[in-house]
């Protein structure tokens, strides 16, 4: 693997996670439980589809093929997909879907900021501009995650079975491979096993004043960051986000 | 227009001789081009009918998010999809603004939320027609938001403040609505034959329904003289419906598209196009809920209020006790 080889695949990592959850969220578009959350999911949304065209446009011009953003987010097959798996799981309720995007964005959060010293700056640049928007989907998620884990007897039920279904999602964050180790050496990212005790501080905080319990176990699904085996859920995305460009290959739109 | 067929409350209009002396003050304030804000008085049908004409407005734009948010998942490219949920999210916002402006007349946002979910209060006919083809998309933006605007705009000097000032706001995001709507279509109408077929599908089905969206003739209606003598309506429907078309043909053909109406010619004399009415009968169908998406729609709402029920009342639990928490430590 030479380090465009590398770096190609960081940034499908970074722009499919950010596609796959931007794709989930904006499923909610309409029917979430206030007008306010109906905002700020289009908002979050928004904020990670245009993540995705910075990522998958660097992917497209690292890989230097010819593909653009474009067709990298809608002419690949699910194996092809490096998003971290957490990002595929359904929806569920509004409480799962706030908890997956709080366990995302702490890790994001905690992500981007070591890639604004990234030694590449496109990176570092790319990092600048989400990690202002990722904050605020953090602010934002870790919020409504002690709402509803304080809330209510039933709110906090529903967010104790969340976290017990998305906990298992949480390590593959921290797996590193060779691609990591490549980009490590290189300066350009950090190895992410690096980054799990910060990451466990933060999400332990925020668990804790929502009165929720963080999961002891440290069992990981994997697959999703290096494509070896994504969920079934991933292929069901793409037959619906990618029909137009498939069934008219070529056009413009 | 997202305000339909508003019953305005009362007998119509007054002479000054048999209004109070109130409501003499009140409409002179009106005539004079003079804001009426929520702590002055108003005579109570104002209020009633105002409150039915934004509370309908906000519906809309509530409800018109499911027609766009059914084709966000499946934008065809990565820039049309961020466009999309841009659009979707200022739609949202325009609720919020209408909604914000309704409650400055007494009533709640839930209270306005449980009658369109009861089906007492109605929203816009169009977004009861589905969106089939992503050209549905572009029709939308340009003939519903152009639509819209034709009658939003006239309303930035609506007599209510609050109601003027949310339509300052919406009308500045409107136009960008409208644009990428027609950018859209004149992608599709200069693309493939698929996608010229989808362009044409979707004003044959649209068309009508847009025109729907301005109500019936009203310029003999005694309702609509009292709303316009309080400046809550500024143009009848006639003379917005005209408009439309005015400005959209010459838009259609631009495009290279037809617009699904043979008696559609300009006419000379009058300065304006002629064309044919929308099928009233449909309308009214569309109104008592016999749409081809009333169910759908309805169901779509009552279910994102339902199933969001333990949340609401988990972050008013929560509000309370943090509240609760700071007074016991003070
Ligand atoms: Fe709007
Ligand atoms: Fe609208
Ligand atoms: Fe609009």
């Amino acid at each position: 693997m030479t380090r465009d080889e590398a770096l190609f695949e960081f940034c499908l990592r970074m722009g499919d996670s950010t596609l796959v959850l931007g794709h989930r969220v904006s499923e909610w578009c309409g029917h979430a439980p206030v007008l306010e959350e109906d905002i700020a999911l289009a908002n979050t949304a928004l904020d990670l589809i245009g993540q995705t065209q910075l990522w998958l446009g660097l992917a497209g011009e690292v890989e230097g093929k010819g593909r653009d953003a474009d067709q990298l987010a809608f002419l690949r097959d699910a194996w092809d997909f490096r998003n971290l798996l957490l990002t595929e799981v359904p929806n569920g309720d509004f409480g799962r879907t706030l908890m997956r995007q709080f366990l995302f964005d702490a890790w994001h959060s905690v992500y981007l900021a070591r890639l604004l010293k990234s030694s590449d700056k496109r990176i570092a640049d790319i990092a600048e501009k989400a990690s202002k928007e990722v904050a605020y989907h953090l602010e934002r998620s870790a919020d409504t995650v002690v709402a509803l884990g304080d809330g209510t007897e039933e709110s906090h039920q529903r967010m104790e079975a969340a976290l017990a279904y998305l906990w298992p999602y949480v390590g593959e964050m921290f797996a590193g491979d060779a691609v990591d180790a490549a980009m490590a050496e290189a300066g350009i990212a950090p190895d992410p096993a690096g980054l799990r005790e910060e990451y466990d501080a933060l999400v332990g905080r925020v668990l804790a004043e929502a009165t929720l319990e963080m999961p002891e176990s440290r069992f990981a699904h994997k697959g999703g960051r290096n494509g070896a085996m994504h969920t079934e859920h991933l292929g069901h995305i793409l037959t619906q986000m990618q029909w137009l460009q498939r069934a008219y290959p070529g056009a413009s739109w | 227009m997202y305000a339909q067929m508003i019953k305005t409350a009362g007998t119509g209009v007054k002479s000054p001789e048999e209004m109070t002396e109130e409501e003499r003050k009140f409409q002179a304030r009106v005539d004079a081009n003079e804001k009426i804000e929520p702590k002055d008085w108003m005579p109570d049908d104002y209020r009633a009918t105002l409150i039915r004409q934004i509370g309908q407005h906000a519906h809309s734009e509530i409800v018109g998010q499911l027609p766009e948010g059914n084709w966000i998942t499946r934008a065809p490219t990565l820039e049309r999809k961020a466009i999309l949920l841009a659009k979707v999210q200022d739609e949202a916002g325009h609720g919020l603004y209408l909604y914000c402006a309704a409650e400055t007349l007494g009533v709640s946002r839930d209270e306005l939320t449980e009658d369109l979910l009861s089906g007492k209060m109605k929203y816009s006919s169009i977004f009861n027609y589905p969106t089939l083809t992503w050209a549905d998309i572009g029709a939308v933006g340009w003939l519903v938001d152009g639509a819209a605007i034709m009658n939003q705009v006239p309303l930035q000097r609506t007599s209510f403040g609050p109601y003027s000032r949310a339509m300052i706001r919406i009308c500045k995001e409107e136009s960008f609505h409208q644009r990428q709507g027609y950018d859209i279509m004149m992608k599709m109408a200069r693309g493939t034959e698929a996608q010229k077929r989808m362009a044409q599908d979707a004003i044959n089905r649209l068309w009508y329904p847009s025109l729907m969206m301005f109500g019936p003739s009203d310029k003999e209606s005694v309702h609509s003289g009292q709303s316009m003598a309080w400046r809550i309506k500024i143009n009848t429907n006639d003379e917005l419906r005209q408009k439309f078309v005015d400005q959209t043909v010459p838009q259609a053909e631009y495009l290279g598209l037809t617009i699904p109406d043979e008696n559609l010619k300009w006419n000379e004399e009058r300065g304006h196009y002629d064309f044919s009415e929308p099928d009233w009968k449909e309308f009214f169908d569309v109104l008592k809920g016999n749409g081809p998406c009333n169910t759908d729609r309805l169901t779509a709402r009552q279910e994102a209020w339902s199933d969001g029920k333990w949340v609401r009342d988990a972050m008013l639990a929560h509000a309370r006790k943090k509240a609760a928490a700071k007074v016991a430590a003070e």
